[in-house]
């Protein structure tokens, strides 16, 4: 047996202040390495770090879609090229006549990055993955057929030269510096953004979109902003690329860029900035030193593709990882402490009613629900049992929004709640959790937990970005709630581990300090019991009870008889989409037809 | 004007559509969409003029490797990027896996026969004063090579038995196994097809979009629009869809030019998508939570 969990409080310290040392001397090593690299006075090596640079401003923003969102960008060679040719363009005065000042037009070429990163990252925000990918790809061919074709503000074929930037930043070392500044300003804000609440609510949407959405977490929203934000580095890395190179061409921008960018991150890891800024610049400077392998390049790279895809899809990142190969305790203890409630629920408002009138719906000819009518009330635990297929689920599926009834209504205290919009419900305290515990596998327990308090963040996305104090302010508050939550349900002490570490009956409990961060006014249980042995029944049963207690409603799907009798203040008994019967526990132990169809004698 | 437009715009269609019903054979077999789609359309062009053109085959023989060898690439793209992937189909590896693959192969074109558009021979003798030589044999080709694809596969899903199982496992794959169908050799059979068939159209319409390795690229996308449009796994709808967007930009490209005419193929798509991501034909699927 290890001490690695029991004594993790006082453990973690150092671990901590390590992993951020070791964190923080790979950037100061690599900082201090772009500054004084033109000590060398090598202006080889400068034009092949300011590439490095440049793909990685790309880089750095494709990383937050690629990386943390999980969505599949393999074109965004396009935003450079938009970058560029606008940049290009306007300072050569070939729109409209007037001549751009250069960093006016490099401005005006991230915003013409964002705007179109926006416009081809729509279908992501409601289709599956290979849409997205599709579009992306479909975007980079045309922008490269355009550019060919529209000579008057391209160049077609011959191509337009780029432009020079003045003084402070010159050509030679200044330009140097000022793409060395930009990156590191790219890595700065998007490691903000990737360890914001913003960054983890992406992390969420790519690995558990709908434990995402019940904790109010709205994806369109989010991920727009993230395809501005890579869009715009994309673009200013493209007018940085067109100064770069002096002239520029269709064929600057081949579909092999794509996949450098693209593969970078893959190499580095998902959801880590330092993984990937490295992958880049590995791979920029790799062809540098095999002159005879530039002409394979394309090809080893996509067959590191398929190598990293088939046998590490985690990347570097992953492998370096050996904090979590720690073997964990052997035999945990799950121990709520009930006492804590208090201050994480801190009820307030008075009490409140969900009410269901004769709600219905049915799947194609299946009545999933024919008619029903229930009521959750604040400071009860509501039971509902019923064979395999008579709808509690499709019934908690309804109040959580996923599904809208084909009639009926379903009103918090009087008014109605809105349909097809889950992530809405967290708005109004209403939480769950799910069948299959739903998590991020990648990520610590304690982010796990820390995604349920979303919405409860006051900074915006950016301020987020340059860590202003409102963040700040916001990633202390959630990072305190979410560990007094871990600790009432007593999982405190794998705070730090990777959520997919965890046992089955652990990640239950996870499940439902995750909930507790919405300070729920209602708490929707699925099958919180299923897999959990006898004694962590009987305490998962006095931490439920306790959290009603506090004030919440909540609402307990569940085979387990003796834990619906036990701790429930009334129970609906479900068959075939209706109430077979309704009451408080005794009344239902003695009604006779649920006795003999469902509990049996 | 007019005729050109029509005859163009069908043949070119025609290409887009068959590319299309391989992306749909090979999606109904494992739910997996593969970049490799626009990869054997691309290759059945430079295959086609390599055999022909610079090792002096006739046409019927060159043909028949050319099936063989998109059978082949079929075979290895099943193997080697999507079996090792499927169990973790949720995480779309698949996209990368798929993509890596055809990157390698375009790249590997690329090198060996060169990033200039190549001519591709006529490979049925007509003469151009008969009858038969009205239209141009480049734009009939790959119509008639739609139309046996779409009867073909017509009559496979419908008459035999091994047909029915591809549809069972299209249906339900779970269902399908457990009945007993050995769903890894019916897999391996579609990837095997769709390899015919994606090189069956870069073979036919290789007369007009040449035997040049960019042609990947811009198949992958084309022939992805019309299965986006028509819906996932509907060859009616890849059929219709591909024709309509063949003429559609061949109408732009003659009326407004050709940048018009690629802008506008985007906006529809991404519009489409957005309004109907189920595609124009298909029925949304309920979501599970």
């Amino acid at each position: 047996m290890t001490d690695a969990t029991a004594p993790a409080s006082t453990a973690k310290a150092p671990a901590g202040l390590l992993g951020r040392l070791e964190g923080s001397w790979s950037w100061i090593a690599l900082g201090l390495a772009g500054l004084l690299l033109p000590l060398l006075d090598d202006s080889y090596f400068g034009v092949i770090a300011q590439r490095a640079y440049i793909y990685w401003i790309l880089g750095a923003g494709l990383n937050l879609v690629v990386g943390y969102a999980g969505q599949i960008a393999i074109g965004w060679v396009a935003m450079l090229t938009l970058g560029a040719y606008t940049t290009a363009a306007l300072a050569a005065g070939r729109v409209g006549g007037v001549e751009w000042h250069p960093y006016l037009a490099l401005i005006a070429g991230g915003a013409m990055g964002a705007v179109f990163g926006v416009i081809v990252g729509l279908p992501a925000l409601r289709l599956r993955t290979f849409y997205f990918a599709m579009t992306t790809l479909g975007f980079a061919t045309i922008v490269t057929q355009v550019a060919l074709a529209w000579k008057d503000v391209t160049g077609g074929g011959v191509g337009t030269p780029g432009p020079v930037f003045p003084w402070p930043f010159e050509p030679g070392w200044g330009f140097y510096y000022f793409c060395f500044i930009l990156a590191a300003l790219a890595t700065w804000i998007t490691a903000n953004i990737g360890s914001s609440r913003y960054g983890r609510a992406l992390v969420a949407i790519r690995d558990a979109e709908v434990a995402a959405e019940a904790s109010g977490i709205a994806k369109p929203k989010l991920l727009v902003l993230i395809f501005l934000l890579a869009g715009a580095l994309g673009g200013i890395a493209g007018g940085l690329f067109s100064s770069l190179q002096s002239y520029i061409t269709p064929d600057a921008f081949t579909f092999e860029m794509s996949v450098l960018f693209f593969i970078g991150i893959l190499i580095g890891g998902r959801g880590s900035i330092l993984g990937p800024a490295l992958g880049t610049i590995i791979l920029t400077v790799l062809p540098e030193f095999a002159a005879p392998l530039v002409q394979w390049s394309t090809f080893l790279y996509a067959a590191l593709l398929l190598v990293i895809v088939l046998v590490i899809p985690g990347g570097i990142a992953d492998l370096l990882d050996y904090k979590n190969r720690r073997p964990l305790e052997q035999h945990r203890e799950i121990v709520p402490r009930v006492e804590l409630l208090s201050r994480v629920l801190d009820a307030k408002g008075g009490p409140s009613i969900i009410t269901l009138a004769k709600i219905a719906l049915h799947f194609g000819g299946v009545r999933a629900i024919d008619g029903l009518d229930l009521e959750i009330r604040s400071g009860e635990v509501h039971g509902l049992i019923g064979p395999n297929g008579s709808g509690k689920t499709t019934t908690l599926n309804v109040i959580s929004g996923y599904y809208r009834p084909n009639a009926g209504q379903l009103k918090l205290n009087g008014v109605d709640l809105p349909f097809d919009r889950p992530h809405a419900r967290a708005g109004y305290r209403i939480a769950r959790t799910f069948q299959t515990p739903r998590l991020v596998g990648g990520a610590s327990v304690l982010e796990n937990v820390m995604i349920g308090g979303t919405i409860d963040g006051s900074g915006s996305f950016a301020e987020s970005m340059l860590a202003l104090p409102r963040h700040r302010r916001d990633e202390k508050r959630l990072k305190e709630a979410a560990t007094r939550s871990l600790a009432t349900v007593g999982l405190e002490s794998l705070a730090d581990v990777r959520a997919d570490r965890l046992q089955h009956s652990e990640l239950r409990f996870m499940e439902i300090a995750r909930a507790l961060m919405l300070r729920p006014a209602f708490l929707l249980l699925d099958e919180p019991a299923a897999g959990l042995s006898a004694e962590e029944i009987r305490r998962l049963g006095a931490l439920i009870k306790a959290i009603s207690r506090e004030g919440t409603g909540v609402l307990l799907v569940e085979h387990h008889a003796d834990l619906i009798f036990d701790i429930c203040d009334r129970v609906t008994v479900l068959n075939l989409g209706k109430t077979l019967a309704a009451g408080t526990p005794a009344e239902i132990r003695s009604h006779r037809e649920v006795v003999s169809a469902y509990l049996g004698a | 004007m007019f005729a050109s437009i029509v005859s163009y715009g069908l043949a070119v269609g025609a290409v887009y559509a068959l590319i299309g019903i391989t992306y749909n054979v090979m999606f109904s077999a494992s739910r997996v969409f593969s970049f490799t789609a626009g990869m054997l359309g691309m290759l059945g062009g430079v295959l086609g003029a390599l055999f022909i053109n610079k090792m002096g085959m006739n046409a019927a023989l060159a043909f028949v490797l050319v099936m063989a060898a998109g059978a082949v690439f079929g075979v290895v793209t099943e193997i080697l990027t999507v079996r090792p992937v499927l169990k973790s189909i949720e995480q779309h590896l698949y996209v990368l896996s798929t993509l890596a693959f055809a990157l390698m192969v375009q790249q590997v074109t690329a090198i060996e026969w060169g990033t200039e558009a190549q001519p591709f021979p006529v490979l049925v003798p007509i003469d151009p004063n008969s009858a038969l030589g009205l239209i141009d044999q480049k734009f009939w080709l790959p119509v008639l090579a739609c139309i046996v694809t779409i009867v073909g596969l017509e009559l496979l899903y419908r008459r035999t038995l091994i047909g029915r199982a591809f549809l069972a496992i299209a249906e339900d794959s779970y269902a399908a196994r457990a009945l007993g169908l050995p769903e890894t050799r019916l897999r391996l059979a579609s990837y095997a097809i769709a390899g015919m068939i994606g090189a069956l159209a870069g073979f036919t319409g290789a007369q007009m979009l040449l035997a040049y390795f960019g042609n990947q690229a811009i198949l992958n996308f084309y022939g992805f629009v019309p299965v986006a449009l028509g819906g996932m796994g509907s060859n009616r709808g890849a059929v219709i869809g591909g024709l309509a967007l063949g003429l559609f930009q061949q109408a732009a490209n003659f009326l407004v030019g050709g940048i018009f005419a690629s802008v506008a193929v985007f906006a529809v798509f991404i519009v489409v998508l957005l309004l109907r991501p189920e595609g124009l034909a298909g029925a949304a699927a309920a979501r599970r939570v």
